[in-house]
């Protein structure tokens, strides 16, 4: 099977985080790209979730463990600390009960990866405030009647939110990428303002 | 199961292939079955596609569902009109490949195609069995095809294959042999019947025993309860297909006329197909070993008889790692039995992937050609333990 020279540059950003060898949950993996990466280049052990029956076919078809159902439902059934990292990629935009899904990724795994595109970014505040119309952009490519990303999320409500839901930051990205891109650069300054994503990395609050 | 339901030919053949056969428990040897009664001899059919590699390693056992048998691929003869019931699966390049992988599959026991069951000779009279044969379950099936795989020379399996009632003896394999059981691969099957799929079995089962002709099962060199078995075949077949199948397949046409004769001639197409369903059946299959296999499924339940109950504890016993496919349109088996079965095995922490298919045809759709599950059983065997 062909695979691509690279995988997008936040699915590298997240892998360069998962040490060799880890148990990893990739919720909504898609058609497995950072999983099929991880196992075959750091040598973990992957599991995935994701509802549609095509991207399911194609991952196992790699290879890959891979349960089709509902991410908010399957991780209901993984005992306590199953998992070293839980991986929640560009997915949490679209989730109703976000505290909830959170809670459960920092009960079955040691540590949670979430990465979402930052709704801050200034192109975005410059289309409401110059245009006066729902930001469209090229990490959030729908119109506000079919989106399915029904949260707007910035970078810095998420830092806030850690203290509501109470989980702990460990780690954090700011990058500037397009969704399909392979190249990206991260960025230091201003990353509520300048960057296209946010990438955290998390833990239990007591840890 | 519908296994020899007309579709188009898949792919290349495996060729021609011989149905042999292997006979064990001797007397006073005999096999002790879970019921503690005991049989003997015990001569099993099956059949071999492929060849066992020098490590040993590549054989795949598939079982396959109540009314199949040995003959999964391939012609037994050159001018033969039809393959083996997996044929489009099994072959070479195919989905389970033949160049790759040495296939067995074996007539399960109780059954009539070649292997020890109620119309077998009764050493002990020297007449068919009939009643006499003692009730065989379905770890009495897997325990008498270990016998057969320890004799063929095989001590691992790369995988354990079966949909319906063959799933549940791959259920029973990983279970009993966890350390020779690699994968399973378990399609549109459940640990337990559900109480509508005993209901279906029970009165199939009743149809034959109320067939005159059946007397108490001692038919054998007279007349045989072919009606009863016809019936049977026919309330089977409804639960294999779906609403939607069956809309498509015969909507409310009629059979080779124009209008209603306003009589009960099989007027309606699905009547009709029905009955020829049941009539070709009769001439492949027997009466008391329909009896015996349905009881054996409608007995089966994982839970219960490996962890008291408990999926998971029955689970904790097994190490493959697993495969389960369901069929969007099976409704004798539908998704929510798969997916108890998979939380289970999530709960256990076993290697588990799950896809439901989207399929019309019902609980048969395991046995009709599919892209997608030929892609998911080719991908998932050629990646058990991380190979390939």
């Amino acid at each position: 099977m062909a695979e691509p020279n690279g995988i997008r540059y936040d699915l590298r950003v997240v892998a360069s985080w998962i040490h060799p060898g880890a148990r990893v949950l990739g919720l909504g993996c898609g058609e497995g790209d950072l999983l099929y990466y991880l196992k075959t280049k750091k040598e973990v052990a992957c599991t995935g979730i994701e509802i549609d029956e095509a991207r399911v076919a194609h991952c196992i078809e790699r290879g890959l463990t891979v349960l089709q159902g509902d991410i908010n439902e399957e991780v209901q059934d993984y005992p306590n600390d199953t998992f070293d990292y839980v991986i929640l990629s560009q997915t949490l935009q679209q989730i109703y009960e976000p505290a909830d899904l959170i809670k459960s990724m920092l009960r079955i795994g040691k540590r949670a990866v979430v990465s979402f595109p930052n709704f801050s970014h200034w192109k975005i505040r410059t289309q409401l405030l110059l245009k006066g119309i729902a930001p469209v952009s090229r990490q959030l490519p729908y119109q506000w009647h079919n989106t399915p990303n029904i949260r707007v999320i910035t970078i810095k409500d998420f830092r806030r939110y850690a203290g509501e839901v109470g989980f702990k930051i460990l780690k954090e990205v700011a990058i500037n990428t397009n969704n399909h891109d392979r190249s990206g650069r991260i960025i230091n300054l201003f990353p509520n303002l300048r960057a296209s994503y946010g990438i955290f990395l998390i833990g239990k609050e007591s840890a | 199961m519908s296994e020899y339901i007309e579709h188009d030919q898949v792919g290349k053949s495996v060729g021609l292939v011989e149905k042999k056969t292997f006979t064990f428990a001797q007397p006073p040897d005999e096999m002790i079955l879970e019921s503690g009664a005991r049989l003997g001899p015990v001569t099993l059919a099956y059949e071999t596609c492929g060849a066992l590699n020098a490590d040993q390693d590549n054989a795949i056992l598939i079982l396959h569902a109540f009314s199949g048998d040995a003959h999964v691929a391939g012609y037994h003869h050159a001018d033969d009109p039809r393959p083996g019931w997996w044929d489009f699966m099994v072959g070479p390049d195919k989905g389970i490949d033949t160049d790759r992988y040495f296939v067995i599959c074996v007539n399960i026991l109780g059954s009539c195609n070649g292997s020890t069951g109620p119309a077998s000779m009764n050493p002990a009279t020297g007449k068919e069995y009939g009643l006499e044969f003692p009730m065989v379950t379905i770890a009495d099936m897997v325990a008498a095809q270990k016998v057969l795989i320890d004799h063929l020379g095989v001590n691992k399996l790369h995988a354990v294959i079966g949909g319906s009632v063959g799933g549940m003896q791959a259920l029973e394999w990983a279970v009993r042999y966890p350390e020779m059981v690699e994968s399973a691969v378990l399609l549109a099957t459940t640990t337990r019947h559900s109480a509508q799929a005993i209901a279906f079995n029970e009165v199939a089962r009743q149809a034959i025993c109320a067939d005159p002709k059946w007397n108490q099962g001692d038919y054998y060199g007279t007349d045989r309860p072919d009606m009863g078995l016809a019936v049977a075949r026919m309330i089977g077949h409804i639960t294999y297909l779906s609403d939607e199948s069956m809309r498509l397949k015969f909507g409310r046409r009629l059979q080779d006329r124009a209008d209603f004769s306003f009589n009960f001639d099989a007027e309606f197409q699905v009547e009709s197909y029905l009955r020829y369903q049941g009539r070709k059946f009769v001439e492949r299959f027997d009466a008391n070993a329909f009896l015996y296999i349905t009881k054996a499924s409608d007995y089966y339940d994982f839970e219960r008889q490996h962890g008291n109950g408990s999926a998971v504890k029955a689970f904790s016993g097994t190490a493959a790692r697993f495969l389960v496919v369901s069929f969007t349109s099976d409704w004798l088996y539908p998704t929510y039995q798969s997916r108890a079965m998979v939380k289970a095995m999530k709960k256990t922490g076993l290697d588990v992937s799950f896809c439901e298919v989207e399929a019309r045809w019902g609980h048969d759709a395991f046995l009709l050609p599919s892209e997608r599950l030929t892609a998911l059983m080719k991908g998932f065997l050629g990646h058990v333990n991380g190979n390939g």
